[in-house]
């Protein structure tokens, strides 16, 4: 069982190296690249699906950015606007009374006006009155004391009217 | 601890032999002057199975293997025959390099292993990760054909001495010592390669002072042979051993002469076998893993001091 036999030694040495260089050319080479070639590739992709995400994370962050300041902005165009008709209405408000006012305050001048004419007017049309008055009093009866009572009575009636 | 590991083996083979001997010794009184060396015919004749021959037994033939002349270089004669273990040698290289050739065909068509492929590709990935890389660090990765080739060879050849009929080379010490031979001189290489050769010189004197290298020289030297000389030793005798545990459940039934008596050993023995199956995968990892961290401490420029020969 254990004596030496340096012929199976040698032929054990041969075939060792035979089949080392066989392998080493039909077997080994072409696994160990495949083996490297694949892990390279396995790392690429990760690498590749890493930078990918990272990248759809930007994206996303970046939409969402972007959706907020489009809300911030129209919130802001929104206000804006309310502000503004706010601000009109005040204005047409405010134009409105004031024409309103003035509009009285025409009306009032001009009834014054009126007024004020009418009396004139008036004053002139019982003057005249007054005249025909005094003329168809001459004409009927001279009577100084009935005169004295018409004119009072006609001076009375024109401070009443 | 190796040594003392196989000389228990052998005194078990002896006591084992002895029984047999005994037991057989009428029946087998005719031929047992033969087997004298072994102890008894019988236990002969069983381990026979385990030993090199010149022929080969196969079902419903028998072959005989030719003899090759032998040659004798500086005093040492090389037999050259075809043993039966060397046609195990071959028939295991001849299956692995074919084996070896379709799963690359296979994988390096699909960039998807799948079946056979995928579980070869999952041995080479344990050899570089679990293996290589960590004894060796990357510069290992140079060095990974002749670990992949020693991995599978070692497993093929413990795995054909399962199977019926079929023989371990790797039981056989001379084969042990052909592999270790190998791992002797890639482990110097390495450490030639990575260090260069004044270094290598140098690592020899253990780095003391020159007065001590009478000493240190002898011990450093010593230390680099006992290393491979333990990876010989380490996967014949597990090989071998499995295979006399089995040889002797196999004995009890010829000692008993029972049918039911019988059971008992066969049942043992298929445990064993199973034990054998799981032990040729780990003397194949373990020969690679330790030539591998051989050569990773030699590729060390420095701390030498692990390096020391702790040939466990």
């Amino acid at each position: 069982m254990l004596e030496i036999n340096p012929g199976l030694i040698l032929w054990t040495i041969l075939t060792f190296v035979i089949v080392l260089v066989i392998l080493q050319r039909t077997a080994w080479k072409p696994l160990l690249t495949a083996l490297k070639e694949r892990e390279d590739s396995i790392r690429t992709s990760l690498h590749t699906a890493e930078e990918a995400r990272n990248q759809a994370q930007k994206l996303l962050d970046e939409n969402r950015k972007l959706m907020a300041s489009a809300e911030e902005q129209s919130q802001r165009i929104i206000k804006e606007g309310r502000d503004m008709a706010e601000r009109l209405k005040a204005e047409i408000l405010e134009k409105a009374n004031a024409s309103s006012q003035q509009m009285v305050v025409q009306a009032r001048e001009e009834i014054q006006r009126e007024k004020e004419s009418a009396l004139t007017q008036l004053r002139s049309e019982v003057a005249d009155l007054a005249i025909t008055a005094a003329g168809k009093i001459l004409d009927a009866n001279l009577d100084p004391a009935k005169q004295r009572a018409i004119v009072d009575a006609a001076i009375r009636d024109i401070n009443k009217g | 601890m190796i040594l003392t590991g196989s000389e228990a083996t052998a005194d078990t083979v002896h006591a084992v032999a002895d029984t047999l001997h005994a037991a057989a010794g009428h029946a087998a009184a005719g031929h047992a002057a033969a087997g004298g060396e072994h102890g008894g015919n019988l236990f002969t004749t069983l381990l026979h199975h385990t030993q090199d021959a010149h022929e080969l037994e196969l079902p419903f033939m028998h072959i005989e293997l030719p003899h090759l002349p032998a040659f004798t270089v500086a005093g040492i004669t090389f037999d050259m025959s075809i043993t039966k273990h060397v046609v195990f040698l071959w028939f295991a290289a001849l299956l692995l390099v074919t084996a070896a050739t379709i799963v690359a065909r296979k994988n390096s068509r699909s960039r998807v292993p799948t079946g056979f492929g995928n579980l070869i590709e999952v041995f080479i990935v344990f050899v570089r990760d679990d293996i290589v890389i960590p004894n060796m660090g990357t510069a290992g990765i140079r060095y990974m054909p002749y670990l992949l080739t020693t991995f599978f060879y070692i497993l093929l050849m413990n795995l054909l001495g399962l199977i019926p009929y079929g023989a371990s080379a790797t039981g056989n010490v001379n084969v042990t010592a052909g592999l270790a031979i190998i791992a002797f001189l890639m482990i110097q290489g390495s450490a030639i390669r990575a260090q260069g050769f004044g270094h290598y010189l140098k690592h020899l004197t253990g780095g003391v002072h020159w007065s001590l290298w009478p000493i240190m020289v002898p011990i450093e030297i010593l230390g680099l042979f006992t290393k491979p000389f333990a990876l010989c030793i380490r996967l014949f005798a597990n090989m071998t051993g499995g295979h006399i545990v089995i040889v002797s459940l196999i004995g009890l039934i010829f000692i008993f002469k029972s049918y039911i008596i019988a059971v008992a050993p066969v049942g043992f023995v298929v445990a064993i076998n199973f034990l054998e199956l799981f032990v040729a995968f780990l003397q194949a990892y373990i020969f690679t893993m330790l030539t591998s961290l051989f050569m990773g401490l030699g590729m060390q420029v420095e701390g030498h001091a692990a390096a020391e020969g702790h040939g466990h």
